[in-house]
């Protein structure tokens, strides 16, 4: 393999895997800041307990997500560096404030959150947690504002004599459309995400509780887990409907901004660029990656072009095939690469078109979750039937599923761009991915790649042992309150220590 | 070639974000390397001296290893061609440090997490190779720059062509033994300043003795980088900063004074960073012959606009963290010692089912 492949393969590993973590850390931080809003507010020793357990999974969690986030910000060094020193004057600046104004706020009063149980005050420990789960957004922010430039430049200008994309305006890379749209829905899908985690636990807690067929046991379900999972099932709801809005904002911004992933995801051939498209269910013939074979079995007339346009039929429906945006690019750019190649200008077909309707069928694994939880828990009741308990634990891993097809099919869906051509204002700000990579011989990268698949793949297994033992465990130890009162200025010995 | 004064200052801001680094991290480094070496006793015994030692860093390693994300990140973002370069050309190099940050980092959080003895020993492993090899890497990364690299230039790009073994010469390896003692050193005090009892009274002996190493080691690699490499007569005042910082050192350590030993620990590695980056300028990475390719500071940098923004961030964010992490200090200020150890936190099979059983009452 080349180099370049490598590469890819390397970074579409490690950013896949980093982003597992990530949006369970960034919904499940406010919630757990939530939780412990309630104990601190209403003494209630149950909201102490769901803190403390939750806490602990987002702590475990919350490691990975760290470690892994280190390889990304020096992998765009490493791996491509024709990417960096093209693009570093606008993208080093977002990676450098999330450092700055995210990172240090994370680690900081994360640290003081663990260990501050019996050092902080009640408040002061509590705004440790809030703070910490402000940052992760924040953190969130600068790193879609940097992806957002990729696939959108905007605010810079090309500069032939360096030969690179420098900085004009970066109020413009801040308040770019496509940030705005990918944002919100990563932050809602991460919302959704931890909602379908705690509702997923609670759930699965009930009915192991309800399976027990004691009274005591129904008594603290009740008490215990559906708070519990009601949060889970209200957030699932709320940024369910977030994640459907905030994508359907994204559909509308992609036909404008990069037609030939619009053509791409929904596999548009023949002649239907002239026409109102119909959402494909299923279409045939993507593996070969070109038009040749495709053929659309199932489709639901005219919706594509509703989701693209806002309307169903007629002239403003029209959306561009794929051999419409090849030969479109081919005349702005060039139908051949520096050595003599053709450019490939859409994205690989099966790729994009399966990773976009995967996108969507996982993510509604919380549907049925939210649905069901909601209505087996109505009037206090407690589950006691094993699906339920089953379904509660397959529904978790969906979200995480989604979010990774969300992720593949929005990096995929840019190819052959590593900076997407803007044709809404600067299009000579792009870049071919097969530019943006470093010039290594091919075994480095093979090193690399093979050793921190490797090495993710064990802690992959450590943090899975983890999170199922405490998962396991439950929230079902009372917990004390060791907060320092007057007479005690917290010089007894540590409540916790690794 | 002009530089301008807003690249300087970013050379400047950048040489402090590495001494923040490696004073901060420089200590967890020495106290993660002591893991392996200082705990003593039976097994028992030694596995609660492990535990004080990994929480004396407990709340701080995390926010410490921020000021490398942030050297990147401001590297990146200031001087674009310089962090595609050296990346690039420390391939491999870098994995290694980033493979060690990657099983230190877990291991803190996940070691104490499940009570079964292989668990916890592979664990334990991964903090000491987790905190020795970057200790000793940084210094063999940090000396190739002072010495100088081989570097062609095809257009715009810039490209290390050495290799990887010819990063291994004797000056980058003393280096990277300076940087492995220095740590050490740095840790050994560390520990002897937040601990009590027996494991304090053995890292203030260990310290006297690493400090006349870290004195002899230390200055020798200094001298020999400002005599062979050094592209400006005034980094002999960091040299000298440094060799007095360590005599101090040397001085403090014998009498059992640790706040003034760690004061010079700290002092004598941001010295080594003035050294390290003075020796360069005005190169961002300075050639290996005298009439080689060099990347100059004006030809890696961002453009103004860039460095204006990046500017102000620093300026206003840079107070507020430098506040919020001595609170942190300062709320964990305490000495720890093996009698204030509540039991592990891992989690115990039985009083989960236990606590199962009493849910069910």
């Amino acid at each position: 393999m080349q180099t370049l492949d490598l590469a890819r393969w390397q970074f579409a590993i490690t950013t896949v895997y980093h982003f597992i973590f990530v949006p369970l850390t960034i919904g499940l931080a406010p919630l757990v800041a939530g939780m412990q809003t309630a104990w601190v507010r209403t003494g209630d020793e149950k909201w102490l307990r769901l803190t403390r357990f939750f806490g602990k999974l987002l702590l475990i969690n919350f490691a990975l997500g760290v470690v892994t986030g280190i390889v990304q910000e020096f992998q765009f060094g490493m791996a491509w560096s024709g990417y960096s020193r093209t693009v570093g004057d606008i993208f080093g600046a977002p990676l450098a404030m999330e450092a700055l104004a995210a990172f240090f706020i994370e680690s900081t009063f994360l640290g003081l959150w663990i260990f501050g149980w019996d050092r902080l005050s009640k408040r002061a420990h509590l705004v440790c947690i809030w703070l910490f789960a402000f940052a992760v957004n924040l953190s969130a922010f600068f790193i879609i504002a940097a992806n957002s430039w990729m696939q959108h430049p905007v605010g810079a200008v090309w500069n032939a004599e360096t030969g690179r994309a420098e900085m004009d305006d970066f109020a413009q890379v801040l308040t770019n459309s496509t940030l705005w749209g990918a944002f919100p829905h990563t932050v809602t899908a991460s919302f959704l995400t931890a909602g379908t985690f705690m509702a997923g636990i609670a759930l699965y807690w009930m009915v192991r509780l309800g399976r027990t067929g004691k009274a005591e046991a129904a008594e603290h379900a009740r008490r215990v887990y559906r708070p519990a999972l009601r949060i889970g099932v209200v957030t699932m709801v709320v940024a369910g409907l977030g994640v459907a809005w905030t994508g359907d904002y994204q559909g509308k911004l992609m036909f404008e901004q990069q037609p030939a992933k619009m053509a791409a995801a929904e596999a548009i051939c023949g002649a239907e660029g002239e026409e109102a498209v119909g959402l494909s269910l299923l279409s045939v013939g993507l593996a070969s990656g070109d038009c040749e074979n495709v053929s659309t079995l199932l489709a639901v007339p005219g919706l594509a072009s509703f989701l693209a346009t806002g309307s169903f039929t007629g002239p403003d429906s029209f959306l561009p095939s794929v051999p419409q945006v090849q030969g479109e690019r081919e005349a702005q750019f060039g139908a051949v690469d520096e050595d003599g190649e053709p450019i490939a200008y859409t994205p690989p077909l099966a790729i994009t078109f399966w990773s976009f309707r995967l996108m969507i069928a996982t993510g509604l694994g919380s549907v049925a979750l939210a649905l069901v939880g909601w209505w087996m828990t109505r009037k206090d009741r407690v589950p006691a039937r094993p699906w339920v308990g089953r379904l509660a634990v397959i529904a978790i891993f969906t979200p995480f599923l989604g979010a990774a097809f969300g992720w593949i099919f929005t990096e995929v869906g840019r190819q052959p761009w590593v900076v997407a051509p803007n044709p809404t204002g600067i299009d000579e700000i792009r870049l071919l991915t097969a530019r943006g990579v470093s010039d290594l011989p091919p075994g480095v990268v093979l090193t690399s790649m093979v050793v921190l698949t490797l090495v993710y793949g064990v802690l992959a297994m450590a943090w899975g042992k983890l999170m199922h033992r405490y998962v396991v465990e439950g929230a079902n130890t009372v917990v004390r309150d060791v907060s320092p009162s007057a007479d005690d200025p917290g010089d007894t010995p540590l409540s916790f220590a690794y | 070639m002009e530089t301008s004064a807003l690249t300087i200052l970013w050379f400047v801001l950048i040489a402090v974000l590495w001494s923040g680094y490696l004073v901060l991290e420089g200590f967890d480094f020495g106290v993660g390397m002591l893991t392996s070496i200082l705990p003593a006793g039976d097994e028992r015994h030694k596995e609660s001296e492990r535990r004080v030692l990994i929480n004396t860093i407990g709340p701080v390693w995390d926010g410490n290893e921020v000021w490398l994300l942030t050297a990147g990140g401001a590297t990146f973002a200031a001087f674009p061609e310089w962090y595609a370069t050296l990346f690039e050309g420390f391939y491999l190099p870098l994995l290694l440090i980033l493979l060690a940050l990657i099983l230190r980092g877990v291991a803190f959080e996940y070691r104490g997490k499940l009570a079964r003895a292989s668990w916890v020993k592979a664990f334990d492993a991964a903090i000491t190779v987790g905190s020795w090899l970057p200790a000793l890497l940084w210094g063999v990364a940090f000396a190739n720059l002072v010495r100088g690299l081989e570097l062609t230039q095809d257009g715009f790009a810039y490209h290390y062509t050495g290799g990887f073994w010819a990063l291994l010469n004797p000056f980058a390896l003393l280096g990277g033994v300076t940087t492995l003692v220095l740590f050490a050193l740095h840790g050994t005090i560390y520990v002897s300043l937040k601990t009590s009892g027996a494991i304090r009274d053995r890292a203030a002996a260990l310290s006297s003795r690493l400090s006349v190493a870290a004195l002899v080691v230390a200055g020798a690699w200094a001298v020999w980088a400002q005599v062979a490499y050094s592209r400006n007569a005034w980094t002999w005042a960091a040299v000298v900063v440094a060799a007095l910082a360590l005599v101090a050192v040397v001085w403090a350590a014998w009498t059992r004074r640790a706040g003034l030993a760690f004061i010079g620990t700290a002092v004598t590695l941001v010295a080594a960073v003035v050294l390290i980056f003075g020796a360069m300028y005005p190169y961002a990475l300075a050639p290996l012959a005298a009439d080689g390719v060099g990347l100059h500071l004006a030809t890696a940098s961002s453009t103004h606009l860039t460095l204006v923004i990046m500017t102000w961030v620093a300026v206003l964010l840079t107070p507020v963290v430098l506040a919020y992490t001595a609170w942190t200090y300062w709320v964990f200020r305490r000495r720890l010692s093996t009698a204030d150890l509540p039991a592990p936190a891992a989690l115990s099979w039985s009083a989960a089912k236990s606590a199962f059983a009493t849910a069910l009452r």
